[in-house]
């Protein structure tokens, strides 16, 4: 007959095993710092373009549309400053996932990972769609809040399928960007501090706790 | 005690069977290979693991062809939750008595 502790080590085993094969552990916690950093420096290039400073609403009434008209070069440039965050950021996401899975002798594309890109995908998506359809019919200013809300979500819905910490990046997520709608003259500022600060913070939480 | 002890199922005594069904409760359909990566076996032990849990109606077997491969995947029946479910609540009971 099985003793006490063989029947701990039995559920225990138990436990390691549906958590090793239903969540993806290669996410790597400093491609949260990288991502904050990016969204930093996008950050502070826009409100150098603009001339803003911190608490500066302007940017407020470049992103409302003059006399009916949109400001195109404001666009652009927004629109340009976003994409290269979003790429950055996911490229170093990509990275240093692969380069965790490496290092612990895992494949980096097997099921944890599409269920998680997949289910992150989904409000992701459907929120950038959205945004776009927002900037089509000239209500810029609610993009940058919009962006925290969707992400928070996206987050909230694939903590299922990895580390269940970004559950709670996802709720802060979610309430910084519902404050960013609430405050629409600063969400530039919002933006900032969601997907920049809380990215660092959140990146150097899960690098100590499970890198090191 | 001894009456926890006997809804302990005699199928999942071994190791490796409790891991192929833990695996399997937790996703709703593993292929052959995944299941070997993760448990760390080789083709022939794996197989007669699961040809057995098979038997016992525990886990449901799908066959096919992804362009020219054979791919092979299983999942779990309803009999089979079931039968891990008691296990592990019959598992954490008798450790709970004796401490």
């Amino acid at each position: 007959m099985k003793n006490q502790s063989e029947h701990l080590e039995t559920l225990s085993e138990i436990r390691s095993l549906m958590e090793r094969s239903s969540r993806f552990a290669s996410l790597n916690g400093l491609s949260g710092v990288f991502t904050g950093a990016f969204a930093l420096i996008g950050a502070f290039a826009a409100y150098y373009h603009l001339h803003l400073k911190l608490f500066q609403p302007n940017y407020y009434f470049y992103s409302v549309a003059t006399e009916g008209y949109r400001n195109i070069s404001f666009y652009t440039f927004f629109l340009t400053d976003a994409s290269l965050v979003l790429i950055l950021s996911l490229s170093a996401a990509v990275l240093l996932s692969v380069h965790k899975a490496h290092k612990k002798g895992l494949k980096i594309w097997d099921n944890t990972a599409k269920r998680l890109l997949f289910n992150m995908l989904i409000p992701l998506v459907s929120g950038g769609i959205f945004c776009f359809i927002l900037i089509y019919h000239g209500y810029m200013v609610l993009v940058a809040p919009l962006t925290l809300v969707f992400y928070g979500l996206a987050l909230i819905n694939a903590s299922k399928y990895t580390f269940n910490d970004i559950r709670y990046l996802g709720l802060l997520e979610l309430a910084i960007g519902l404050s960013a709608t609430i405050w629409i003259k600063h969400g530039l500022f919002f933006w900032a501090l969601g997907f920049g600060l809380m990215h660092i913070i959140y990146g150097i939480i899960m690098y100590y706790k499970y890198e090191r | 005690m001894s009456h926890e002890i006997s809804k302990l199922n005699k199928a999942f005594e071994s190791r490796i069977r409790l891991g192929i069904m833990s695996v399997l409760v937790v996703n709703d359909s593993v292929e052959f290979s995944s299941l070997k990566e993760i448990l760390n076996l080789t083709d022939g032990n794996l197989a007669s693991h699961i040809s057995a849990l098979e038997k016992l109606k525990y886990i449901e077997v799908t066959k096919q062809f992804i362009g020219k491969k054979p791919n092979t995947s299983y999942r779990i029946t309803e009999d089979g939750k079931k039968a891990f479910n008691t296990h592990i609540d019959a598992l954490e009971r008798i450790i709970k008595i004796s401490k």
